[in-house]
């Protein structure tokens, strides 16, 4: 029967046609926009997450994502170094500021990390040209591979050149990898020294403490003390591991922006008119098909055998659309992955299998109209 | 389930049926008491004006239609008795189908087509293909096994339907207007086809019609009218009467 099921299937090519072009428009427009979508969340916290050998963040409890961090006093780092379980804490300053490009160029605003000057704690773990000691050399600053693009655009990537960084000059030392962060603003890394003379004059100047913990320690109870101790000081501190941070920052993002939103209504019209195309298209193939299901079933096929040729049958639509639609996906994503602007953004396991639970749900509801016709039909019409 | 061949030679035997649809909440009767022999090893034409339940008649001998009241047996199997499943199984191997409209499945060949039924009764695909393209040879179509209907003629249409209804062996035929849709010349050859191909002494076939240009070919006949048996004629001189009266 899985024979006959498949022969009625891809006896109807227009039909069939239309059947897999409902999943593959679902799958295209949910694949692609869902990616895209976490794609950009991922990058509110990018910079975060890039910072793989800092266990700890530490900041005023105000803040509420990583580009709204007030200034932290000095002697806060010296409070959080003498918590139980911190086996080192650096100060990060970060923002972002203005850069003139040479000769009268291009205004660009950058996002600027100054690290601890000596162990260079949120340096970029992977170097495109030059070398991370570099950056002791004075005014010297990295830059992010595709912000060196958007700096020199078209140029090819070479070491030395300089521009100004409020109205200082900074020096290019090495090109890096990075993570893109959700403005496609270019990424420049300094020592925090060589940062203090970029920044405006302020008389804090440190937005974060990375913090790594003693090996064996729980990082969450750590953070707890962190905060603790904060309360004996003039301003209150929050502690949040890695993960928990970049999870904040992407729920500032959700929370107070239109993003989720915006996709969320173009995911749930791919699902929608993915649904309607393939019910609707179904429907009519089952309903051509009456007669025959009717004979089938006078000649001694039962309704269960019934409903799963039919299942089948959308199922074997949808599992066919959808790879169709996650190839095509996954085309897009190459054929753009030299767009500064979508590079990083991509299809992930979790979203292949929620796509492939969607489709599933669309294939099921379109099949339950046409089985329930199918059921309820008397085998004696075909005398009809 | 085992095929039983009655021991009275009859593959059919209704006594009593009454058959009742309900409309829009109003009861209609349709058949009104009818007692029926179909005996084996002959052709019975089931005749009579439209609307006077010939097709209802032969859905419940097909048992797929519940009678209102009767009983109706088949092949020595009393179908009130049974489950649903167990009729939709003896229906499946000991009835076949011959429809007005053919009702062959459009994407498959002739010979895909002959071979649904032996599928539908687990048999291996292959050798189905091989017993349907037999089957199809015996109906005078060797050579269109591998046709799709879009690409046959309605008589031959009705021939692969007529090889499909044979290719799994059933005991009972149940022909609906198999000439309906044909023109005179097709009719007559389909009538003839069944007369050769299906006609065997442990098979019956029935064949509903109002087709007076086959009553010929039947040997016997079952006249009815408002729902009632009102002659059961075994002299083809009398169908050649009966036929006179049709329109």
């Amino acid at each position: 029967m899985v024979w006959l099921a498949l022969r009625m299937l891809v006896g109807d090519p227009v039909k069939y046609l239309g059947i897999l072009f409902g999943v593959v428009f679902a799958t295209l427009l949910m694949s692609q926009q869902v990616a895209i979508f976490v794609g950009i969340l991922k990058r509110t916290a990018s910079q975060i997450l890039d910072v793989h050998d800092a266990d700890i963040w530490v900041m005023d409890r105000a803040t509420r994502f990583i580009d709204e961090a007030p200034m932290l006093p000095d002697q806060e780092l010296y409070r959080v170094r003498s918590v139980e379980g911190v086996e080192s804490a650096v100060k990060l300053a970060y923002g972002q500021l203005g850069a003139r490009l040479p000769d009268g160029g291009a205004f660009r605003t950058v996002t600027l990390l100054g690290l601890d000057d000596s162990s260079l704690l949120g340096a970029p773990s992977k170097m495109v040209l030059g070398e991370l000691k570099a950056l002791r050399e004075p005014d010297a600053v990295l830059v992010d591979r595709l912000g060196y693009g958007f700096l020199f655009p078209g140029q090819p990537m070479v070491l030395g050149k300089e521009f100004e960084i409020n109205e200082r000059r900074g020096r290019i030392v090495g090109i890096c990898e990075a993570s893109q962060p959700f403005t496609s603003m270019p990424i420049l890394f300094a020592r925090y020294s060589q940062a203090a003379r970029y920044f405006p004059p302020s008389r804090n100047l440190v937005n974060f403490l990375l913090v790594r913990a003693k090996p064996g320690f729980d990082l969450g109870p750590i953070c707890r003390a962190i905060e603790a101790a904060s309360m004996q000081g003039p301003r209150p501190l929050a502690a949040y591991t890695r993960k928990e941070f970049a999870w904040k920052t992407v729920e500032f993002y959700l929370e107070s922006t239109g993003i989720p939103v915006n996709f969320g209504i173009t995911i749930s019209l791919g699902f929608i008119v993915g649904l309607a195309i393939t019910g609707q298209t179904f429907y009519l193939f089952t309903m051509e098909n009456l007669r025959q299901f009717g004979s089938l079933k006078a000649m001694g096929v039962d309704n269960w055998r019934i409903v799963g040729m039919i299942l089948l049958q959308g199922l074997v639509a949808g599992a066919i659309g959808y790879g169709i639609g996650i190839g095509l996906t996954a085309v897009f994503f190459e054929a753009t992955s030299g767009v500064p602007a979508l590079t990083g953004l991509g299809m992930f396991p979790g979203l292949l299998l929620g796509i492939a639970g969607t489709i599933l749900a669309i294939v099921v509801l379109s099949s339950l109209l046409s089985i329930r016709k199918v059921l309820f039909l008397e085998p004696a019409m075909v005398f009809r | 389930m085992t095929v039983v061949v009655a021991e009275n030679g009859l593959a059919a035997r209704c006594r009593g049926l009454v058959k009742d649809f309900i409309t829009a909440g109003v009861s209609q009767r349709v058949l009104h008491g009818i007692d029926c022999d179909i005996p084996l090893g002959a052709m019975t034409l089931l005749v009579g004006p439209s609307g006077c339940g010939k097709t209802t008649l032969v859905s419940l001998l097909a048992a797929l239609l519940e009678p209102t009241a009767g009983e109706v047996d088949v092949l020595g199997e009393n179908l009130g008795a049974m489950r649903g499943g167990d009729k939709v199984r003896f229906r499946g191997k000991n009835i076949g189908f011959v429809f007005q409209q053919y009702n062959l499945l459009p994407s498959l060949t002739a010979k895909e087509n002959a071979a649904v039924p032996l599928i539908i009764n687990g048999e291996r695909r292959l050798r189905a293909f091989e017993i349907a393209a037999e089957m199809l040879r015996k109906v005078g179509l060797g050579d269109k096994t591998d046709s799709l209907p879009k690409n046959l003629s309605g008589g031959q249409q009705q021939r692969v339907a007529i090889a499909r209804s044979l290719v799994h062996g059933p005991r009972l035929l149940l022909c609906d207007e198999p000439t309906a849709a044909l023109d005179a010349s097709s009719g007559r050859t389909v009538m003839e086809l069944l007369r050769d191909v299906a006609i065997a002494a442990d098979r019956a076939v029935v064949v509903v019609t109002h087709d007076a240009r086959v009553y010929s070919s039947g040997d016997r006949m079952v006249v009815m009218a408002d729902g009632r048996v009102t002659a059961t004629l075994e002299d083809r001189a009398q169908f050649a009467e009966i036929g006179k009266g049709e329109p």
